[in-house]
C-alpha cells in the first residue's frame, strides 16, 4: 500500500512539474453503481487532488451505446467501470488508447487485456451462479442441482428462470460460457435441453435471483453477488456454483483514444490498478483484480474463484452478434408460455 | 348600343380588394407560426429522422477487400483476389449474411476451402477503399496497406460492415419469426382486450345512465381510478394475485398469468375508464321520445335496445373501441411486467433499443407499430366527423324509471367491476407494506426505502412531480394559446387547416415511437438543440407533444362555445386581441384550462412509454422507477412507488376540484343570472 502510494505521488509530482499546477478535469464514463461513485472519486483524490472527475453514469448497455455513438467525436476521457465485453467492442472500433499502467504486472493476468500494451485493465468480476430457493424446492420435491447438466433434468421443468441474453449482460455471459464449456454444438444442445425447463426469460440479470428469493420460481440463473444480497435480506436461498465452471465478466478501465488529457487519464488508470483500488472495489465485489486482496463477502459461495472459466472475451465479443441471432431464432420465437 | 357594351367589357379591372392585415392579424399568424414550428421541431422532424434511420443499414462490402495467399513456403505468386471473387467461387455467404447490424462481423477463413490454422500458408489482406474496416482479434485495421498474417492469426480476421442505405432492415425483420410474430400477437391481444373492455364498459355506463341504481357517484369515481396509475401497476397486482406465489392462483387452474391472460386482464383494467367515459357521454345524450315511440309500438325491451339504444350510442362505441385498441397496442409497461415470453411490438422496440442497442431495428419496429395505431386513429377521426347531433331542441331527455329487479342486477354488476378495480389497487398497497412476500408477512415500511433500490430513489418521485407541474404549466399555455390562435384568427385558411392537422398528429404516434424518434433527432451532436438531451426540458417537451391532441381538442371545444363577436367587438373598440385573450377568453374558459392542466399533470406522472428512452440518471422518474425496480426483481417497492403515483394523482385531482370550485365561483359568476 505504502509503496504504491509512493510511486503514484512521485509520478504525480513529476507530471505536475510539466503540466503546471492547474486542476485537470476528466470526463469519466461509468456503469458502476451510483452510490459507489463518490467513494471512488474521493479515494482517487486522496493521491491525486489536482484531477477532478466528472462522472457520466448509466447502465452498461446505455453507456456502451453512448460511447459507440460518439465514435467520431469522443466526449469521454476515461471509461472506469464498464464490462470488458463492452470495452472489447470499443477496442474493435479503434476507440481505446493502449496503455500499460504502472504496476499492471502485479494484477491477476486474467484481468488484463492480452495485447501489449493492454487496451484495458480489469477491476473486479461478477460471476454467474444459480440461486436455489430451498423452501419452494422442497415443496415441489426437487433435489438441489450440482451442475449445469443437472438443470436439464425433467424434474426442474418450469422451475428454472434465466435472463434473456439479448437484453441482459448476465444472460449473455451464461450463454457464451456454455458455448465455451460444452463447445459450440454441445452448448446449443445443452441450451435446447435447458429451454424445456425454463419458465421464462427475464429482461434483467438480477431478476431471476430475486424471483427465486421470493419463491416465484425456485431456481434462478443469476450472479453470485445478487444471491448473496438476497440471502442477507433473509431469503431462504442456497447459492450453487455448478461444477462445470461458471461464466463471468469483469468491470474494466480504459483510456479513450483522442483524449486531450492523456496525462491525467494515465494517472487515473495507474490508480485503478493499485492494491488500494482493489481494496476499494472489494466492498461490493468478492472477486477483484489484485491477488490476495479480496476479503470474503458474507453469504458468498465457496470455490467461486476456482470455478471461474478461462473466459475468452475475444470469442464472446466477436461472436456476440451471431450468438444472439442464433439464440433468438431458437428460443425467442417460441413465445407461447408453458 | 353595341358600341357601349364593347366599351363596358373593355373597362379596366377594378382594384383587387384585399383585407388589410392588421397588426393583430400579424401577431396572431406569427404566434400560430411559432407554435406550428414547435410541433414541427418536436414531432415531424424527429419522426422523419426515425423513418430515415429505419433505412440505414450495415453492409459488408466484399468488393472493398483484397486477399493474397502464399504457398507453404510463404511465397506469393502475385494473384490478388477481391472478397467478391472469393465469395462467388466459394458461395459461403449469401446476401442476408452480408447485411448485418452495426455490430456485425464476418470471418474470412471460410473463403479458402483448404484453410487450416496449422498450415504454414501466409495470408495478406487489405482494404481497397478508405473507410474499409476489418479486425484481427479485436484490433481494428482501417488502412489500405497490405497486412500479412499467418494461418493461425488469419482465422481471427473478421470483416466489419460499413453504413449503407436500403430496405435490408425490413427484409431482415420479416425473415425473423421471433420478430414478426409480434405483429400477430399485438393485434389479437389488442382486439381481444378491446372487445372485453368495450362490452364491460358499455354495461357499466348503461347502468350509470339508464338505471336508477344507488351510489352512482361512487361508482363513477371508482371507474376513473385506473387513469391515475401507470399501466405497469395492474401487471404488478396480477403477479401478486395470480403469480406462482399468488393469493388467488388456484382461480387460473394451472394456466400462467405471464402471457396473454395477464396482458388482457391488465389492459381491461387500465383502458376501462377511457372506454367508460366515451360510452357514458354517448349514452347520456338520448331522446326520450324514441323510447316512448318504441313503447307505444309495443316493441319488446330487447328490440328497443337493439333498434334505439345501440344505434344511438354507435359512434361512442366505435370511438371507444378504437381508443382502447390504440391504448393496448401501443402500451409497453403492462406487457413488459406480465407478458412473460409473449412478445408484442411495443416491448420489442424496448428490447431492441435498450437490450441490444440495435437502434435501426428499433426504428423498423416503430414504423410497423405506427401503422395499426395510425389506422385506428384515422378511422376514429372519420367516425367522429360523421357524428351529427341527435339531440335537437325538441328532444326530451330520457328519464330512467326505477325497476327494482334490473336496478339490483346492475348494482351487483357494477359492484363486481368496482371490486375488481379497487381490489387491484388494494393488492398493490398491501404488497407494498409486506416485509418479504410470501415468507415474512409482517408489516413494514422497508419497501418505501427507494433510495436503497435500483431505479432512482425518492429523487425520482420528486422529479416526476416536477415534470408533472412543468408539463401542466408549459403544456397548457402552449396548447390553449395555439388553439385560440387557430380558432379565432381571420382568413389564412390553408395555414389553419395545416395547423389542425399537425395538432391531431401526436394522438396517432405511440409514446415509444416518439421517445425513440427523440433519441435520433436530439441526441445528434450536429443538432443545435442537442443540449437539451438528458435534461428535464426534453422530458417536458416530449410529454407536452405526446399529450397535445386531447388537450388541443378540449381547448378548441371550449373556444368554439365563445362567439366570434367578442373579437369583432374588441376590434371595434380598438383593443388589441392579446388583451381580449388575457382579460376575457382565458377567464371565461378557465374550467377547460384547468381540465387541460390536470390531464397533462396526471399523464406526465403515469407515462412510461414516452420517456423511457429519454430520462437520464439525474432526471429519473417515478413511473420509470416502477419499471426499473420491477425489472430488477424488486416488485414490492415497485408496487409501493406505483401507489405513490396513485395517491399523488388523486391528491392533484382533489386540489383541482377545489381550485375549480373556487375559480368557478370567481370567474364564472357571469353565467348565473
Amino acid at each position: 500500500m505504502y509503496k504504491t502510494r509512493g510511486i503514484t505521488s512521485v509520478l504525480a509530482g513529476a507530471l505536475m512539474a510539466t503540466s503546471a499546477m492547474a486542476e485537470t478535469e476528466l470526463t469519466v464514463y461509468t456503469a458502476v453503481e451510483a452510490e459507489d461513485l463518490a467513494r471512488y472519486a474521493a479515494t482517487f483524490n486522496e493521491s491525486n487532488p489536482d484531477i477532478k472527475i466528472n462522472w457520466v453514469r448509466d447502465s452498461t448497455g446505455i453507456i456502451t451505446a453512448k460511447l459507440l455513438a460518439e465514435r467520431d467525436n469522443p466526449q469521454a476521457d476515461v471509461v472506469w467501470g464498464l464490462a470488458a465485453t463492452s470495452l472489447l467492442l470499443l477496442k474493435s472500433e479503434g476507440m481505446l488508447e493502449a496503455y500499460a499502467p504502472e504496476g499492471v504486472g502485479e494484477l491477476d493476468q486474467k484481468f488484463v487485456d492480452k495485447d501489449t500494451p493492454p487496451a484495458w485493465v480489469g477491476m473486479d468480476a461478477w460471476v454467474a451462479s444459480v440461486c436455489y430457493n430451498t423452501v419452494e424446492a422442497e415443496k415441489a420435491g426437487l433435489t438441489p442441482p450440482k451442475s449445469w447438466q443437472d438443470l436439464t433434468d425433467p424434474q426442474y421443468a418450469g422451475h428454472v428462470i434465466m435472463p434473456n441474453p439479448n437484453s441482459s449482460g448476465t444472460g449473455f455471459l451464461d450463454v457464451s460460457s456454455w458455448l465455451q464449456i460444452f463447445g459450440e454444438e454441445g452448448g446449443w444442445a445443452y441450451m435446447d435441453a435447458l429451454h424445456g425447463n425454463i419458465a421464462r426469460y427475464t429482461h434483467s440479470g438480477s431478476k431471476p435471483c430475486k424471483l427465486a428469493a421470493a419463491g416465484e420460481i425456485p431456481i434462478g440463473i443469476s450472479f453470485a453477488f445478487r444471491g448473496a444480497k438476497s440471502k442477507a435480506a433473509g431469503a431462504p436461498l442456497e447459492i450453487i456454483v455448478p461444477t462445470e465452471g461458471v461464466g463471468w465478466d469483469m468491470e474494466a478501465t480504459a483510456i479513450v483514444a483522442g483524449t486531450a488529457n492523456l496525462e491525467a487519464a494515465q494517472k487515473l488508470v495507474d490508480f485503478t490498478v493499485t492494491k488500494g483500488a482493489s481494496e476499494m472495489y472489494n466492498t461490493g465485489y468478492a472477486v477483484v483484480a489484485y491477488p490476495g486482496v479480496a476479503k470474503p463477502v458474507e453469504h458468498f459461495p465457496e470455490g467461486l474463484l476456482e470455478a471461474m472459466i478461462d473466459n475468452d472475451f475475444e470469442f464472446a465479443a466477436n461472436n456476440r452478434a451471431a450468438i444472439l441471432k442464433e439464440w433468438q431464432s431458437r428460443y425467442d420465437g417460441k413465445s407461447d408460455p408453458k | 348600343m353595341s358600341v357601349s357594351s364593347t366599351e363596358l367589357s373593355q373597362l379596366p379591372a377594378g382594384p383587387n380588394v384585399k383585407g388589410k392585415l392588421s397588426r393583430d392579424d400579424l401577431v396572431m399568424r406569427g404566434g400560430m407560426a411559432v407554435i406550428a414550428l414547435y410541433l414541427i421541431v418536436t414531432l415531424a422532424l424527429p419522426l422523419y429522422t426515425m423513418l430515415s434511420k429505419s433505412f440505414s443499414t450495415y453492409q459488408v462490402q466484399l468488393s472493398q477487400y483484397e486477399f493474397q495467399v502464399s504457398d507453404e513456403d510463404g511465397i506469393y505468386d502475385g494473384t490478388i483476389f477481391t472478397g467478391t471473387e472469393l465469395n462467388n467461387t466459394t458461395g459461403v455467404y449469401d446476401h442476408t449474411d452480408l447485411s448485418t447490424g452495426a455490430d456485425g462481423r464476418l470471418p474470412v477463413s471460410k473463403f479458402f476451402p483448404d484453410f487450416s490454422f496449422r498450415s504454414s500458408v501466409m495470408y495478406q489482406l487489405r482494404n481497397t477503399a478508405e473507410g474499409g474496416r476489418f479486425l484481427v482479434g479485436s484490433t481494428l485495421h482501417d488502412s489500405t496497406e497490405w497486412l500479412e498474417v499467418d494461418s493461425n492469426t488469419f482465422r481471427r480476421v473478421q470483416l466489419r460492415p460499413v453504413k449503407a442505405r436500403g430496405i435490408d432492415n425490413f427484409v431482415n425483420y420479416f425473415s425473423t419469426p421471433a420478430l414478426f410474430n409480434s405483429i400477430k400477437n399485438s393485434l389479437w391481444i389488442s382486439l381481444l382486450s378491446t372487445v372485453v373492455t368495450v362490452s364491460l364498459a358499455f354495461w357499466f355506463a348503461y347502468a350509470l345512465n339508464r338505471s336508477c341504481m344507488r351510489f352512482k357517484g361512487l361508482f363513477r369515481l371508482v371507474a376513473m381510478a385506473p387513469i391515475l396509475v401507470p399501466s405497469l401497476l395492474p401487471g404488478i397486482a396480477l403477479v401478486y394475485l395470480f403469480g406462482n406465489q399468488g393469493m388467488l392462483k388456484e382461480l387460473l387452474f394451472g394456466a400462467s398469468i405471464y402471457g396473454p391472460i395477464g396482458i388482457v386482464i391488465g389492459s381491461v383494467f387500465f383502458t376501462f375508464p377511457h372506454a367508460f367515459l366515451i360510452i357514458s357521454t354517448a349514452l347520456a345524450i338520448s331522446d326520450g321520445r324514441l323510447y316512448e315511440a318504441a313503447t307505444s309500438l309495443r316493441a319488446s325491451p330487447w328490440r328497443t335496445f337493439w333498434t334505439v339504444t345501440i344505434p344511438g350510442a354507435r359512434y361512442g362505441l366505435i370511438s371507444a373501441a378504437f381508443v382502447v385498441f390504440n391504448l393496448v397496442i401501443t402500451d409497453f409497461g403492462l406487457p413488459k411486467v406480465i407478458g412473460g415470453q409473449f412478445n408484442v411490438l411495443a416491448v420489442d422496440i424496448y428490447k431492441q433499443v435498450i437490450g441490444q442497442q440495435n437502434f435501426e431495428m428499433g426504428a423498423v419496429v416503430s414504423v410497423i407499430l405506427i401503422i395499426p395505431a395510425f389506422f385506428a386513429f384515422g378511422i376514429d377521426r372519420m367516425v367522429q366527423s360523421k357524428q351529427v347531433s341527435s339531440l335537437t331542441a325538441r328532444s326530451v331527455p330520457f328519464e330512467p324509471k326505477p325497476n327494482s329487479k334490473t336496478d339490483s342486477l346492475f348494482f351487483v354488476y357494477c359492484s363486481i367491476i368496482g371490486l375488481f378495480i379497487i381490489g387491484m389497487l388494494a393488492v398493490c398497497q398491501f404488497a407494498a407494506l409486506i416485509k418479504f412476500w410470501p415468507y415474512d408477512l409482517s408489516l413494514s415500511l422497508n419497501n418505501y426505502q427507494f433510495d436503497k433500490m435500483d431505479g432512482g430513489g425518492w429523487g425520482s418521485y420528486f422529479n416526476s412531480i416536477k415534470l408533472g407541474l412543468l408539463t401542466a404549466v408549459v403544456g397548457t399555455s402552449i396548447v390553449f394559446f395555439g388553439a385560440y390562435l387557430v380558432e379565432k384568427s381571420n382568413g389564412f385558411l390553408v395555414g389553419r387547416a395545416a395547423f389542425q392537422m399537425l395538432a391531431m398528429l401526436p394522438m396517432a404516434i405511440p409514446g415509444m415511437v416518439l421517445g425513440l424518434a427523440y433519441i435520433f433527432f436530439f441526441n445528434n451532436p450536429s443538432n443545435p438543440m442537442s443540449g437539451i438531451y438528458g435534461t428535464m426540458a426534453i422530458l417536458v417537451i416530449c410529454s407536452v407533444t405526446h399529450f397535445y391532441t386531447v388537450s388541443h381538442l378540449t381547448a378548441v371545444t371550449a373556444l368554439k362555445q365563445m362567439d366570434r363577436e367578442f373579437e369583432s367587438v374588441s376590434a371595434s373598440l380598438k383593443q388589441p386581441t392579446m388583451k381580449l385573450f388575457s382579460r376575457v377568453t382565458v377567464p371565461v374558459c378557465m374550467p377547460s384550462v384547468l381540465d387541460i392542466s390536470i390531464y397533462l399533470f396526471v399523464n406526465a406522472m403515469t407515462t412510461v412509454s414516452a420517456v423511457v428512452f429519454l430520462y437520464s440518471p439525474k432526471t429519473s422518474l417515478a413511473s420509470i422507477a416502477v419499471l426499473n425496480m420491477d425489472d430488477a426483481g424488486d416488485i414490492a417497492p415497485a408496487a409501493a412507488m406505483g401507489m405513490m403515483i396513485f395517491y399523488t394523482n388523486a391528491a392533484a385531482r382533489i386540489i383541482h376540484l377545489i381550485a375549480s370550485k373556487g375559480l368557478l365561483a370567481k370567474t364564472q359568476a357571469w353565467r348565473k343570472r
